[in-house]
């Protein structure tokens, strides 16, 4: 295996920050587990120690891809999808014409998506999806004979290609960008992504269920408040600005590129709450514990990742 | 050994999401019954059982469909311990309702569809009168329905790869037949308890 980056000292330290800030948080979760008496909070702190329960799996996952290598990191994000794209197909009502074209899509394309990302082809990374999967899913509908809302069918299985599979490979594509000074610490950079845009979801969960006052979309999301997004933005960004040290960017750069991620990541999180009201469910699946499904965790990260990536890609390399 | 490795491709591909909204998943012996659109529904029923009670429970299959070839075979005889019934030529002396009879007197659960054949999707179909003659004549048992969520879009009937979907298997409570319900009414109700444990 190609081995693109090993675990530098800088990595270390970013794993020991987030360890610490979870050894805080189940702390203080089990605090206020202690002292909380009214049968609402109960609930409320009931579903946060089953948020952080949770986290400890999925940075212990993620840690362990890291140390792998890129292998590992890829392989993570390419079942990620794997697992975010069934959870959204579960949801969207396709019909029998789609089994076959389903069956491609789950077992050659997405497949053939990640391994792109891991030899570093990029020109084709960018178009396969966009281009050759745009028009495969269609054909190989109409193959299938079956023209009762057509369009509406194939529209939803692009659309969840793009944002499940297309998206969120972005994420692990940072692994090979070539940045001058910042050769084999693309896993930083990853890392980067993936703590701005956890974070700003968790700050504006946090501002939000203690200020949160004032709805910014009740109809798509319930639970966003404009408190919870200035707090949890501007928290998010400051966070970012202070790891610059760990990116190639300078203080003022990582600031502007975590506020880039922030907001999309919120703009994410909106927009797949559209679906989910839509389709009349609270969450997308229910296999991480406290959080919902693999697509309520990552819609913030579907994205950030891609714009994060051209920026740096633009800007940096 | 084979039984492990399809226990764990069964859940990777279905997702394994159980419900148990009306019963326990403790070992008792119980009839459970289904809806059928997948010929995977039986073993996505028989996997998301627990162990123990998995080892005593024996799903009932179409003789004709799980006979023809050895690996079916197999999988039905060693695997499954499928009681395998005719669905053709049925008369007094190969009745299926004796096999099903003699295997709940030693003591094995079942699970059964007793739509018959395998649906659409949707609403479960017209349920055949097998169930109400077991239940009449073996009233002690427990008789839970089920309602296996999003198989046939799976693996539809006339494919053969499945897309890997989350599929949800709800558990209901136990029902019996009441005093002086015919045929007819026990079985609408036996339907409408396995269809009412569909979720938006």
């Amino acid at each position: 295996m190609n081995q693109q980056f090993n675990i530098s000292n800088t990595t270390l330290w970013l794993l020991g920050g987030i360890i610490a800030i979870l050894v805080i948080s189940s702390i203080t979760g089990f605090i206020l587990s202690r002292v909380s008496t009214s049968e609402g909070s109960r609930k409320t702190i009931d579903n946060l120690n089953s948020r952080i329960r949770s986290w400890w799996v999925m940075v212990a996952v993620f840690s362990a891809a890291m140390i792998i290598g890129k292998g590992g990191s890829v392989l993570l994000f390419a079942f990620t999808s794997f697992w975010a794209f069934r959870e959204f197909i579960t949801l969207t009502p396709t019909h029998r014409g789609d089994h076959r074209t389903l069956f491609w899509v789950f077992f050659v394309i997405t497949p053939i998506q990640y391994y792109l990302v891991y030899i570093n082809w990029y020109g084709l990374f960018c178009i396969m999806i966009p281009v050759y999967a745009f028009l495969f899913v269609p054909i190989r509908n109409a193959l299938a004979g079956d023209c009762e809302r057509f369009l509406e069918r194939t529209a939803k299985i692009q659309w969840g290609l793009m944002i499940c599979v297309y998206c969120v490979s972005h994420a692990p594509m940072v692994l090979t960008l070539n940045i001058p000074g910042f050769k084999n610490q693309g896993a930083n950079l990853l890392f980067f992504l993936v703590t701005v845009t956890q974070l700003s979801d968790v700050f504006q969960y946090v501002f939000g269920k203690t200020l949160g006052k004032h709805k910014i979309a009740p109809n798509v999301s319930p639970n966003k408040t404009w408190e919870g997004f200035i707090g949890g933005i501007l928290t998010a960004t400051l966070l970012g600005a202070g790891l610059w040290w760990a990116t190639p960017f300078s203080p003022w750069q990582a600031a502007g590129m975590a506020l880039a991620i922030t907001l999309l990541g919120f703009a994410g999180g909106l927009t797949m709450s559209a679906i989910k009201r839509d389709r009349g469910v609270k969450d997308y699946g229910k296999l991480i514990a406290g959080h919902g499904g693999v697509m309520d965790r990552i819609d913030s990260i579907c994205f950030a990742a891609p714009v994060f990536f051209h920026l740096t890609r633009f800007f940096f390399t | 050994m084979t039984a492990a490795v399809i226990i764990w491709l069964t859940k990777f591909i279905t997702g394994a999401s159980v419900r148990w909204a009306g019963c326990d998943p403790v070992q008792r012996q119980r009839v459970y019954f289904a809806n059928h659109t997948s010929h995977l529904d039986g073993v996505v029923l028989w996997s998301a059982l627990p162990p123990s009670v998995r080892k005593v429970v024996r799903p009932v299959a179409a003789a004709d469909y799980w006979m023809a070839g050895p690996i079916r075979k197999y999988l039905a005889m060693r695997v499954f311990n499928a009681i395998l019934i005719t669905r053709e030529h049925v008369s007094a002396k190969n009745n299926p309702l004796t096999q099903i009879l003699n295997a709940l007197d030693a003591k094995s659960s079942i699970i059964i569809f007793p739509e018959g054949h395998r649906n659409d999707g949707g609403e479960p179909g017209e349920f055949k009168s097998g169930l109400y003659h077991i239940m009449k004549k073996r009233p002690d048992i427990e008789f839970i329905p089920v309602y296996i969520d999003n198989m046939n879009r799976i693996l539809p009937r006339g494919e053969f790869l499945p897309v890997p979907l989350l599929t949800c298997i709800s558990f209901g409570a136990p029902i019996n037949v009441a005093k002086n319900e015919s045929k007819e009414e026990f079985l609408l109700r036996a339907r409408k308890s396995v269809n009412d444990l569909r979720q938006a």
